[in-house]
């Protein structure tokens, strides 16, 4: 087990050399100058000499690499072109938001999408399971964008319920905090449940075909006994591994999402960064989002061990 | 499903591929494919005929009837430059059907090249894989973003960006059949025969991939059009100056408040035709995994 542990810990450690290789060559391959970008519009020439000199952008490519991922190692993800400041500092001012929006939405989500999906599974091809299904495909074709925009013309304009956007720090009252989360977490959400309930309905269909499952119900437990503790249990796994493959939707879900409800997030600061052209900031967030991704997929790997002890690597 | 048992592939007749059997058993027990093959056709249709169906210049600014909402002139309002959103919804149609169409063949084919070879080469596996890996770790729009902020806006450059960002999950698909499928008894009757490793990729290997391959294809196609919207609704996309559904919204963000029809229009015609490829898509996965049909 424990070898499996540092294989796993290994595997991850080269797929992040590989990111940090692949971002930091969007880069050094970014067409135009970045010393001219930050010299500014009356630089001279000189100027501009200078300016590479510092950064060292005259030297070559694996010297560049290797200085940046030195760098890197120590916390320090470079300077903003715009801002000026550091990108860790910035993607530190922004966290707080994204952090409460995902964590919201991924609570929620799994909390709707594995019931739904159960309920679907134990009620497999009444209208119901249908139902259920039809959510699964509307959720995966209409756009985050749509359903929250879907959200702020009923919910928002016409019944004026909930703010149509804006952020509210967790301090200042969790009320507030709160009801400005609500959409930005149904929004973000709507796909991840289709995902997810998918998911649990398909693996507990497997499930629930084993023999052992109708042992269970033979010896005369309840239903719902038979389908939590027998059944879910025993399903979990392939639930587990979307729900980690899905963070990748949240990331690119949550960029969207803030920027339609005015979220001052990390992928709001993605966005402005693009728009910007403020590259340093543009790789520190890939960087960070990236390795979230990964991180969790690694931790849903282990936690296999937990959901089913069989498991001995 | 007896029937599905009963029509096995030696009892077909010679001009109707297995595979096509049962595309077509397939779509009569699901109508929602059909229903999913019309809205595409549906949608082709208004994208290519677009000029000819009551629209006006997409571009055709008219200061003085801006922000018009929906009236028998009008059918979708005007935006705030005056121009008829009817005409831009339906000239937006072929932004996204081209890059979907686009980013769904040139994904498939350059996932399918890599995906043959790793599959088949162990020492380029190792390798390819590794990379394709951490292409898989950064989040397919992120990484779409990311190419986008790199080159100046244009749909060619958003098909390319898009194309890379879904590669490399073309790639783990193609690898991993590639990998069950020369296990197989008939590629080793072929290696035994002397048949040259690209005959074997082409002749026995290839056909057995092609049908899974076209239902990736089609979730790929969906995908690419939700990507190119975020793309577009983000400033990062297609250029401003063409109508696309992205683009359309963008520019209404500021407006949701007095003129939400700006972004409902090109909101539905976009979730109506990602939700048309997604079921044809489902219909078709249905089709080829009999199996996998009636889990999910």
């Amino acid at each position: 087990m424990v070898a499996y542990v540092v294989r796993r810990l290994f595997s991850t450690i080269v797929v992040m050399a590989v990111v940090a290789f692949v971002v930091f060559s969007l880069l050094y391959l970014t067409p135009g100058d970045p010393a001219a970008v930050i010299a500014g519009d009356i630089a001279t020439d000189e100027d501009i000499r200078r300016i590479h000199a510092r950064l060292g952008l005259d030297e070559p490519f694996l010297v560049q690499f290797g200085r940046w991922l030195w760098a890197l190692l120590h916390g320090d993800l470079g300077t903003s072109i715009f801002t000026n400041l550091p990108v860790t500092t910035l993607i530190g001012q922004r966290v707080e938001p994204t952090i409460a929006l995902t964590v919201c939405t991924l609570v929620v989500a799994i909390a709707v999408a594995v019931p739904l999906g159960v309920i679907a599974a134990a009620k497999a091809g009444t209208w119901i399971d249908r139902a259920v299904m039809a959510f699964s495909v509307l959720g995966f074709s209409v756009p985050v964008f749509v359903v929250a925009y879907g959200l702020i013309l009923t919910l928002s304009v016409e019944l004026d319920w909930l703010p149509v956007q804006g952020y509210r720090n967790f301090r200042d009252g969790v009320w507030q905090w709160f009801r400005h989360l609500i959409l930005p977490s149904i929004a973000l959400g709507t796909v991840y449940v289709a995902l997810i309930a998918r998911m649990t309905r398909a693996s507990m269909l497997d499930v629930l075909a084993q023999d052992y499952i109708r042992t269970a119900a033979a010896k005369g437990l309840a239903r719902d006994q038979v389908l939590i503790g027998h059944a879910l249990k025993n399903a979990a796994i392939p639930v587990m591994t979307i729900i980690g493959m899905g963070i990748a939707l949240l990331i690119s879900g949550a960029i969207v999402t803030e920027t339609v409800f005015a979220l001052p997030g990390v992928g709001r600061l993605t966005v402005d960064a693009i728009l910007r052209r403020d590259y340093p900031v543009i790789q520190g967030v890939i960087l960070m989002f990236s390795a979230v991704y990964v991180l969790v997929n690694l931790a849903v790997d282990l936690s296999y061990m937990f959901f089913d002890p069989r498991i001995r690597y | 499903m007896s029937t599905a048992l009963a029509a096995s592939p030696i009892a077909t007749s010679k001009s109707v591929s297995p595979t096509w059997r049962r595309f077509r058993e397939a779509f009569r027990r699901h109508p929602t494919a059909l229903i999913g093959g019309a809205i595409i056709v549906a949608m082709v249709a208004v994208a290519v005929f677009a000029p000819w169906l009551g629209t006006i210049d997409p571009q055709a600014v008219a200061p003085i009837k801006r922000l018009r909402p929906p009236s028998e002139q009008f059918w979708f309002g005007t935006d705030m430059l005056g121009r008829d959103v009817y005409s831009r919804v339906l000239y937006g149609a072929r932004v996204s059907l081209v890059v979907g169409l686009a980013v769904a063949g040139f994904a498939t084919i350059v996932g399918l090249a890599i995906g043959l070879v790793t599959g088949y080469v162990r020492a380029v596996d190792a390798v390819v894989m590794r990379v394709m890996d951490g292409l898989m770790s950064i989040p397919s729009v992120l990484l779409a973003i990311a190419l986008m902020a790199l080159t100046k806006a244009s749909i060619g450059n958003v098909i390319v960006a898009i194309t890379l960002a879904e590669v490399p999950r073309v790639v783990r698909l193609v690898r991993s059949l590639v990998l069950t499928l020369r296990e197989q008894p008939y590629v080793e009757a072929g290696i035994s025969a002397g048949t040259s490793l690209p005959l074997i990729l082409i002749r026995h290997i290839l056909p057995n991939i092609v049908a899974p391959l076209l239902v990736q294809g089609t979730y790929v196609c969906g995908s690419a059009m939700i990507t190119e919207a975020i793309l577009s609704f983000i400033g990062a996309g297609t250029p401003p100056n063409i109508p696309s559904w992205g683009n359309i919204m963008a520019e209404g963000r500021s407006l949701i408040q007095i003129a939400g029809y700006l972004i409902l229009f090109p909101g539905i015609f976009l979730s109506l035709t990602v939700l048309a490829v997604n079921l044809l898509g489902d219909g078709m996965r249905d089709a080829l995994d009999p199996r996998l049909a009636r889990r999910m």
